[in-house]
This record gives C-alpha cells, structure tokens and sequence, in this order.
C-alpha cells in the first residue's frame, strides 16, 4: 500500500500557534465525546467505525496538484451525514490520530492544527449546510445526495482555509498569504467536488437502502414504525 | 475475515524497542517530537544530535535504513513546499550560484524539511516495533476515552473488509465480461462505491451484534499483563531525556 502525506508536518506552522490549537482541538474533541455518549447506539457504533475505516480509505487518494501543493478528501460531510457532527468529529479525528501514530503522516505537533481543520472545521460546516439543505430540499435519496455534494464542496474549501489562518497566525516563513489562501481554494473547490460525487453517491445508496442508518434523517423520521400494541 | 489485522508498517520481527510496552513507546515518540519542534531552527548541532539519536532508536528496533529512508518519502509533498520557500519568501536575500535567495525562505525550509524529517523518522520507529492492536491498547491504558479507541479498532477491522469487499466486487465483474481499463475502471467504482459501503455496513453490523451477544461493552479484553516497569519507563525516556539535554545545552551556548 503506498501512502503519501497530505496533512500539515511538524515544523510548517510554529509551535506557540500548535500549541494553541491543540489546546482548542482538545477541548472541542473533549465536548464531543461528552455529546456523542448519547449518540452512540448499537446501530452507530459499527457505522462509525465504518465511516472511519472509509474515511481513512478515501484520505489516501492523493491529488498532486502543484508543487508542494496537494490535497485529498476529507470526508467530514459524510460522517456528519450518517453519523452526526459529533461522533462524525471524532471519526475524522481518530483518522488522523492513527495516521499520526501509524502511518507517520501528519506531525504529531500539527496534530492540534489537522484535527481543528478537517475534524472539527469540516464537520461543523458540512453538518450545518446539510441541516440548513435538509429544511427545504426533499427528504429522498436525490435530496440528501444534493445536501452532501454541496456540503463537502464547502466544508473542504473551509478547511482548508483554515490551514490559511494557522499560516497566517503562525507560519515558519513569509509567503504570501494571497497565494497561499488562492491555491488552496482553487485545489480544494476541485477536490471538494471530487468527494461530493463520491459522498453524495454513497449516501444516497444508503438513503434508499437503509435509510435508519442515516443520522441527518433522523429529525424528520415518522412515527409510523411504531410496534403494533397487542389487544388485551 | 480472522486474517491478522497487521499494520503495514509494523515489522514482525524481535528487538529491545518491541519489546517495549506500547504506552511507554508513545509518551517518548510524543516527549521527542515535541522537543525536536520547539527547537530553535538555527541550532544546527541540535538538530545533528536529533538525527544520531533517532538512527541510535532506529538500530535498536534492527530496523533497516533503506526501510526508513523509502517510507520517510511519504514527507515528500512538504519537501517541495520547502524548496520552493528560498524562491518565494521575502526580506533579505543572498546570492548563491546565480541564484537570488531569501534568507528567511532558506531557514523556513531548512526548519520544515529538518523537523518534518525528524518527526516522521520518529513516527516510522514507533509504527515499525508496534503492532496497531498494541498501539491501541497502549492508547487505551494511556486513558484514552474509550470511544477513540473503539472508533479505531472498528475502523481497523473494516478496512480490511472494504480492501476485501471491493476485491471480491471487482472480480465479480470481471467474470461477467467486463473489462475495465485505465480510467474508464472509475466509472464502474463509482457507481459500486455506495454498494460497497453497505456490503461492508452489513458485514460489520454483523460481526458488532455477535461481539454485544458475547459480552463486549465497548472495550477489548485486555490480557492480564505485568504493569510497565520503571526500567521499562527509563528505557523509553531515554530517547526524550537525551533530546532535552541536547537541546538545552545547544541553547544555552
């Protein structure tokens, strides 16, 4: 298997600015491990680590766009889809971790600044358009896959803006931040819509498959399911 | 589906550094790193002494330096970005070879491709001598909340059920005379992707309720197994206690 780093290394963003963020990636974590408790249920503790396991699959697709420049996909939009922003974090986090630890991609140091980008950054944004989409687009397979396109088109550009902020804050050298911020929209609005066609085809077999397994369904679910009661 | 869950980094062979209890060999990986990274980046003999001993850890673990150097490419994509620092940074600049560079551009990329370097270098020493069940488990007595660890270990097992899934899919079609080439293979991938992950779903969903049915409460059994040692402990600090001397004798000259 042939692995190739895309997450932020050690030494690309200072260390009083990672230090600050895994501060704020470890509180916000922290906050979601209390939140997802609730969540976790027979049925979402499988689909999590499913979600991880494909997440993981998914990162390693690699676009070397320019020089110096890649990006891959994230796959916070659909975690935060079938398994809600929460447990939804933490998958994408725990993809990082262990590509961290195992995999040596991504800087233990900058391990703060990955996980507030993709984890927490990705997965807020794309669990807030897919609830703001849901409000009006129809519940069917067709609206939800529109929800997630459209949802991790942007939840990639803003994570990878946020890359832009920590440079900005704290990079190790002086580029321009125009160029920066610029190249990494472009690449990232492309790679967005790569993973929005992939996201969105995977969530709407599910939808019409299993349509239980999928969290951001969960609010507008009927109570027709309700077990019959036995005539006393 | 019971096939090994091995890491593909892990080498299965004995030495002192695998021996080593995985939590220990995580706290020193973390203690080093983070010594190497708050590093002053003109401190060149530092970061000399950095390098000696990670290659010292390194033979320790027999591990072999053309494994270390083919897997330390996966850094290569930062490289690029750090040759092209001297090119792009402003402020002051030298001439070298014709070429007019930027001195802060030249240090910025001395400090990514140095400390980048040492940090996956480190990485590829613990990924090496550590098994991923280990790893987890030593993330779990590291207490770790169990839904990491969890998380983790099912995404583990479904990675091979999906690398497994989409092999048994692919040969499916293969069978019924489909021939897929170059990239016109993406078309058929993308249109079994979401088949995929619900064949796997279903296969995992599966294998979880038989796991609930025998007892699993959202942590592997750990087997019984004697408390790290202080030795063990000074064994693994080595690695950090010596990067902090270097570190804090380099500075303080």
């Amino acid at each position: 298997m042939d692995v190739t780093a895309m997450h932020i290394a050690n030494g690309i963003v200072n260390g009083q600015v990672s230090a600050v963020f895994a501060v704020v990636a470890a509180i916000a974590l922290a906050f979601c491990v209390l939140r997802s408790r609730a969540d976790l249920d027979d049925r979402l503790a499988p689909m999590a680590g499913l979600v991880a396991a494909f997440i993981f699959a998914v990162q390693m697709l690699n676009f070397q766009v320019l020089p110096g420049v890649s990006g891959h996909l994230l796959g916070g939009a659909l975690a935060v889809v079938l398994v809600g922003p929460w447990v939804g974090a933490l998958c994408v986090a725990t993809v990082l971790i262990v590509q961290c630890l195992l995999f040596a991609d991504g800087g233990l140091t900058a391990l703060g600044l990955n996980i507030t980008n993709m984890a927490l950054l990705g997965a807020a944004a794309g669990y807030l358009l897919v609830a703001v989409l849901l409000r009006v687009l129809p519940k069917t397979a067709r609206g939800v896959a529109v929800a997630t396109f459209v949802a991790s088109v942007v939840s990639v550009v803003v994570a990878s803006q946020g890359f832009v902020l920590q440079y900005w804050m704290g990079g190790t050298t002086e580029l321009s931040l125009g160029t920066i911020a610029a190249a990494m929209a472009g690449v990232h609005t492309l790679i967005g819509i790569g993973e929005g066609l992939i996201a969105a085809t995977t969530v709407a077999t599910v939808v019409r498959v299993r349509p239980d397994l999928v969290y951001a369904l969960r609010r507008f679910r009927t109570a027709t399911a309700q077990p019959i009661g036995v005539p006393a | 589906m019971g096939a090994g869950h091995t890491s593909v980094l892990h080498l299965d062979h004995d030495s002192p550094v695998h021996r080593l209890p995985a939590e220990a060999k995580i706290v020193a990986m973390v203690l080093y790193t983070v010594v190497v990274v708050v590093t002053p980046r003109a401190e060149f003999a530092a970061f000399a002494g950095y390098a000696l001993l990670i290659v010292a850890a390194a033979a320790a673990a027999r591990i072999r330096p053309g494994w270390l150097a083919r897997r330390a490419t996966i850094e290569l994509p930062f490289v690029l970005l750090a040759v092209a620092l001297p090119f792009a940074g402003h402020g002051e600049r030298v001439t070298w070879l014709g070429m007019s560079l930027s001195v802060d551009g030249l240090y910025g990329a001395w400090n990514i491709a140095a400390k980048g370097t040492l940090g996956v270098l480190a990485s590829l020493v613990l990924a090496g001598t550590t098994t991923m069940r280990d790893l987890i488990g030593g993330l779990d007595r590291l207490h770790c909340p169990v839904v990491f660890t969890q998380i983790a270990t099912f995404m583990l097992r479904y990675l091979d059920i999906l690398v497994d899934d989409a092999r048994r899919m692919r040969i499916a079609r293969l069978s019924r005379g489909y021939d897929p080439r170059f990239l016109w293979q993406v078309k058929a991938f993308a249109i079994s992707i979401g088949a995929l992950f619900l064949r796997a779903f279903e296969r995992g969903e599966r294998v979880y309720l038989a796991m609930l049915s025998r007892g699993y409460t959202g942590r592997l059994p750990r087997p019984d197994r004697a408390p790290v040692t202080a030795g063990q402990w000074a064994a693994a600090a080595l690695l950090p206690a010596t990067a902090a001397g270097i570190a804090v004798v380099t500075v303080l000259q």
